[in-house]
């Protein structure tokens, strides 16, 4: 535990003399998790027709929760952002592009950016329409303001997921545009993402050889947890992970990897470190419940393991670094995907996250060539 | 494989049906009982017909199982030769929506409990069935059966109306602490929320699996809570929860906490410590592959020899044949979940083996 602490005080000091940004041949990375935003609500009204922009001035925003404005459950920081990601101007956080290509892209050595607007994005609004609208406003905007901007940039196509007839049409539309890499969803839907309802959008994603993407949030409506609602935004993020876990059993038991074999599905933000005991408990019993569920054809583990990608952040933190690498090697080093989670507050410094005694191969895959192949970049 | 001497934490007794409660309720609500129609409080949780809920040699002719002290004395007792087992009785008392009617029916269950099993087999122990529904009558019924040692500890599902740290359930926690009573958290649920952040799921062996997830949210609401610092004495025994989860769970939540810890300034210890001093999980369905590699680091990843209580989940199906020790454990290991953690988990079964 001493020399832990040691080591990280040299490495400190270390940094300050001699700035890791200086030093040449740096690792890439392609983040698969980066939050851009607007500076204003007003870059999005050319994207929207003269209802749906006065809805947002009247209503706003109408996700599952008690308050008009803000979080259920106050952040521990400003927008959950670092405290240095606001733009010299005072704009927030991932949302002028300029301070972000100094301060992110160039900084990390960020090779390729998977953006996953969050905020203000439409989605898990309590009107369907409406977010049939703004989801396509975001989509829209991602391509002017950022991925057309700056090539490092990747769009994501945001989808109404809760009416999937018109997910399919947002899909359908954005498909051929190689600025788009992957279909994003949120974790926390009406009902677990397996269920049939939502097959249409994983339909659409096969056909057009896009990954299916799912970030952690959403408002469901329905507690973080099955025993209700938690007080704590500690509790709550945490549950997010919980949630995570859910949403993969589900796809795995609905049967969504044996109908859908092409699809590759991303978790993001969830961390990952779960994953190979939640695998383990579905195997076990599968096995004994199996009746229950014919349309599986083989463990739950297997179709994890060909079809689940799953992202880093927030890095799981073991006691020893001999632990993480277990985690990873449990998940398996061709299933992770590096992500920063910039600007957000709990972001991961590729420099600092990963454990000591990967090998380079295995820093590579991690950091950039596992999303590489996936995303066919 | 013999487990002579060793204290199983999860055994679960069935009522066979209604009536078999009738005579153990209130006059009154024997009447609603035959008034109402009342058939059953089975818990949806644990439908007796799934696989997982019995093993098939220990069903009747009829599917049913674990509905008399000659069927867990010969099938428990003379199979494993346990010193102690420990009832925790599944009845749906804690789905009830009228907190009175939950309270009668937890009062029952316990007399029931007393007097068909704990009388009639001396190494049995028991659980307090209690409303948590209604805190002061849950408070009243811990009271009720404090007196008497073969209680041993107070039953609560792992899903319930509200989490369980908050202060609304402080009441049973400070009865508990005073007579020396492990909270024991179980798999099962209320169903007053979806099991799942994303509603309700469709099969049983998912409802079953996510489960693990409402384990992770009541330990870290206790913990947020400040539970073991308002209740320094008090334990918790997380039953029928898997085990594999938890590593995993604590890295993620302590690392939140230290991130986060301005927002629970009470809680002033790593949430890593708070579990191992005072959270226990019973030993079956024990989720880690069957091979010694994965078991090692489980283990490993565990970081407490000190964590996991012997539990056969009698009469569920979570193993197969004899061994119900996973391979893999040291002897010192063994003894220590059969006997020594049990013995420091549970105050009350001092001097009683």
């Amino acid at each position: 535990m001493t020399l832990e602490v040691l080591d990280r005080s040299q490495t400190e000091t270390a940094a300050q003399a001699a700035p890791v940004r200086a030093k040449p041949q740096r690792l890439s990375i392609i983040d698969c998790d980066f939050h851009p935003t607007v500076k204003t609500i007003d870059e999005l009204k050319p994207y929207l027709s003269k209802r749906w922009w006065e809805r947002i001035q009247t209503y706003g925003l109408r996700p599952r929760h008690a308050f008009v404005n803000g979080d259920p459950y106050p952040k521990a920081a400003p927008r959950a952002a670092r405290r240095d990601a606001w733009g010299p101007d005072g704009s927030q956080p991932g949302s002028d592009l300029a301070f972000t290509q100094q301060h992110y892209l160039d900084a990390y050595n960020v090779e390729y950016a998977m953006m996953a607007p969050l905020y203000p994005s439409g989605q898990a609004d309590q009107d369907p329409d409406f977010t049939t609208a703004m989801v396509s406003a975001v989509n829209d905007w991602q391509l002017d303001a950022w991925a057309h901007q700056d090539r490092r940039l990747k769009a994501s196509i945001l989808v109404s997921y809760e009416d999937p007839q018109s997910s399919v049409a947002e899909i359908e539309k954005r498909a051929g545009d190689k600025s788009f890499s992957q279909v994003l969803l949120l974790t926390r839907t009406n009902e677990p993402l397996g269920r049939k309802r939502y097959w249409p959008i994983y339909e659409a994603a096969e056909r057009h050889g896009l990954p299916v993407a799912m970030h952690v949030f959403g408002y469901s409506g329905f507690p973080v947890s099955g025993t209700g609602w938690p007080s704590y935004y500690l509790e709550e993020t945490t549950g997010h992970s919980a949630a995570c876990q859910s949403v993969v059993a589900s796809l795995v038991l609905e049967g969504v990897f044996e109908r859908f074999p092409d699809v590759k599905f991303i978790n993001i933000e969830g961390g990952f470190g779960w994953l190979a005991a939640l695998s383990w408990r579905l195997d076990k019993h599968w096995s004994r419940l199996r009746a229950e569920v014919p349309h599986l054809k083989r463990p739950p583990s297997e179709y994890l393991k060909e079809q689940l990608y799953i992202t880093t952040q927030p890095m799981d933190e073991p006691e020893t670094p001999r632990q993480l690498i277990d985690l990873m090697e449990q998940v398996g080093m061709d299933r992770l995907l590096f992500a920063t989670d910039y600007p957000h507050w709990d972001f991961d410094d590729p420099a600092r996250a990963l454990p000591r005694g990967l090998t380079p191969e295995q820093t590579r895959a991690i950091c950039s060539e596992n999303a590489r192949q996936l995303f066919r970049l | 494989m013999r487990a002579s001497g060793a204290i199983d934490c999860d055994v679960h007794p069935n009522v066979p049906s209604m009536q078999a409660l009738v005579p153990y309720l209130d006059p009154y609500w024997q009447e609603m009982v035959d008034v109402r129609g009342i058939e059953t409080f089975e818990n949806r949780s644990f439908p007796l017909m799934a696989p997982i809920n019995a093993r098939p040699e220990w069903r009747d002719g009829k599917g049913r199982a674990a509905e008399s002290v000659e069927r867990i004395q010969r099938e428990l007792f003379d199979r494993w030769d346990p010193a102690i087992a420990i009832c925790n009785c599944l009845y749906g008392v804690q789905m009830i929506n009228d907190e009175h009617m939950a309270a009668a029916f937890a009062t029952a269950v316990n007399r029931w409990i007393a007097a068909e099993w704990l009388d009639k087999e001396p190494r049995l122990r028991a659980s307090i069935v209690v409303p948590v529904q209604n805190p002061e009558l849950a408070v009243d019924e811990i009271e009720r059966w404090a007196g008497d040692k073969r209680f041993v500890s107070v039953l609560v599902l792992v899903m319930g109306e509200l989490p369980l740290g908050k202060s609304f359930h402080w009441p049973i926690y400070r009865a508990a602490e005073k007579h020396g009573l492990p909270i024991c958290i179980h798999l099962g649920s209320s169903y007053r929320h979806p099991v799942t952040a994303s509603g309700w799921p469709t099969y049983h062996v998912e409802d079953y699996v996510v489960q693990t997830q409402a384990f992770q949210a009541q330990t870290a609401s206790l913990i947020s809570h400040g539970v073991f610092q308002k209740f320094p004495k008090l334990k918790v025994v997380l039953a029928e929860s898997g085990v594999t989860w938890l590593p995993t769970f604590l890295w993620r939540f302590s690392k939140g906490w230290r991130g986060l810890r301005i927002e629970v300034p009470w809680v002033d210890r790593s949430p890593l410590e708070i579990v191992r001093d005072h959270f226990r999980l019973t030993l079956q369905p024990f989720d880690a592959p069957q091979n010694p590699v994965e078991v090692a680091r489980a283990l490993d990843h565990l970081g407490s020899e000190d964590l996991l209580l012997y539990s056969s989940d009698y009469p569920h199906w979570q193993f197969d044949g004899d061994d119900l020790m996973p391979a893999g454990f040291s002897e010192e290991l063994q003894r220590k979940i059969m006997v020594d953690n049990p013995l420091a988990t549970y105050p009350r079964l001092g001097g009683t083996i």
